[in-house]
């Protein structure tokens, strides 16, 4: 070990250094949540990505944190995030206009393992800003959709004004390819869809609970609780697939901010199965 | 008599308790038909009946100042609307409006409450059919009252 060539770092060396990015489109979906549509700003092409990755992206001057992708990973020419203002660094972010630069680091993480639910049902359950990490997922079931078996989309949101990508909701919908339950944990007299928590759905699935895949994304208690009511009905612990959440710093398991018991989240998740992290879910120390 | 009869009998609430009570609880028994925007009780009216529901959908609303009534529910077909009638002062605490047209069968409360203190062996077997609907309704609500989908504090 007495050579420099035993020190040889694990990742690239370039692992550290963003891209320069430039926002070709934004568009406003909530009012504190935008979806940003970056292009290179040179002419090298975008990286690849797989449905479930994130990317850091950097702020000049301002910071760098983990945004997850919400794009469609079938169009190379784009990279498409969806971030909610909630901090310096988010909230500048949404802050950018079309044409401004920045950094962008990555893909990193594990994907959602679309193709295991080949001939399969599937059961995609999203709850607030978790339905934009999901939405890749659901790009690439729909682009496949003889290939699997029933598609469900259940997703919860705080209120109706609250629902995310609307539009692409309801045209989903009309295409009848997919069924889609939508809820809200409470809503004005006129709402005329479903009240009460995304949990609450799932017993009235008509899948194929004993050989069905369900892929999860939310807040973590609403991911607990979800994936508790997934296996109730039957399906498989190892079949359901949550996409956590921790504070991923330098994204590629170095720095250790992300720690999950032994693992790291930027890089053994954020897609992790529920059977390997059930036990730690509930622990506060974790 | 006998189609009120089976559906009772074939709710999963009611599954396994025997003819006797199936015939009683037909007995206390009738078809409701509810118009979507038709109420089916307000707050504190007494809570004499049980909805179970086989079609529609009906919403339980809260009235806020301000903000009008606000649902906090929603419930569909096989479920049950109505789970005040077990414990006194036996009176509604929301309102229950059907969202869409919304059929199925209310069960007279206060025959079924007449009964349990009679056959207390029945009034158990009830119990432990509407505990666990009352359970599952408070972790709903606990989640929702954590607000998950609300911005990190």
């Amino acid at each position: 070990m007495d050579r420099l060539a035993d020190f040889a770092p694990m990742v690239a060396p370039d692992a550290m250094l963003p891209r320069v990015v430039r926002v070709a489109r934004r568009t406003r979906d909530l009012p504190d949540t935008w979806t940003l549509e970056l292009v290179p700003a040179d002419d090298m092409p975008l990286p690849v990505y797989l449905p479930g990755q994130f990317t850091m992206l950097y702020v000049l001057g301002v910071g760098e944190i983990p945004v997850s992708i919400s794009g469609d990973a079938a169009d190379p020419s784009r990279i498409v995030q969806t971030i909610r203002a909630v901090g310096k660094v988010s909230e500048a972010c949404t802050h950018l206009s079309v044409g401004d630069t920045l950094g962008l680091r990555g893909p990193y993480g594990t994907a959602w393992p679309v193709a295991e639910g080949y001939a399969r049902d599937v059961v995609v359950v999203a709850g607030g800003l978790g339905l934009a990490p999901l939405r890749p997922a659901l790009y690439q079931l729909l682009a496949s959709r003889p290939r699997f078996g029933k598609l469900v989309l259940l997703y919860g949101t705080r209120k109706p004004d609250d629902i995310l990508f609307r539009r692409q909701l309801a045209g989903w919908r009309r295409q009848l390819d997919m069924e889609i339950e939508v809820t809200v944990d409470h809503a004005g007299a006129d709402w005329r869809g479903h009240v009460g928590v995304v949990t609450k759905l799932i017993p009235r699935l008509g899948v194929d609970a004993a050989t069905a895949m369900a892929l999860v994304c939310g807040p973590e208690v609403m991911m607990r609780f979800a994936a508790s009511a997934l296996h109730d009905i039957g399906m498989a612990e190892s079949s359901i697939h949550l996409s956590l959440e921790r504070n991923m710093k330098c994204a590629i398991g170095l720095c250790g901010h992300c720690q999950f018991a032994g693992s790291f989240v930027c890089k053994d998740g954020a897609v992790m199965r529920y059977d390997k992290v059930r036990r730690l879910m509930g622990l506060k120390e974790i | 008599m006998e189609g009120l009869e089976g559906i009772v009998a074939e709710h999963r609430l009611f599954q396994g308790l025997g003819p006797d009570f199936v015939a009683l609880a037909a007995g206390c028994a009738k078809n409701v038909r509810f118009n979507a925007d038709e109420y089916l009780f307000h707050a504190e009216e007494p809570a004499d009946w049980i909805y179970l529901l086989r079609h529609g959908r009906v919403a339980l609303e809260l009235v806020t100042p301000g903000r009008g009534a606000v649902q906090f529910e929603t419930l569909g077909e096989g479920e049950i609307v109505g789970l005040t009638w077990l414990l006194p002062p036996y009176r509604w605490g929301y309102d229950a409006r059907a969202i869409e047209l919304t059929r199925g069968i209310a069960l007279d409360a206060k025959c079924l409450r007449d009964k349990c203190e009679v056959d207390h062996d029945l009034g158990y077997a009830l119990l432990k059919r509407f505990l666990p609907v009352l359970v599952q309704r408070l972790q709903a609500m606990r989640l929702q009252m954590l607000d998950v989908y609300g911005p990190p504090r």
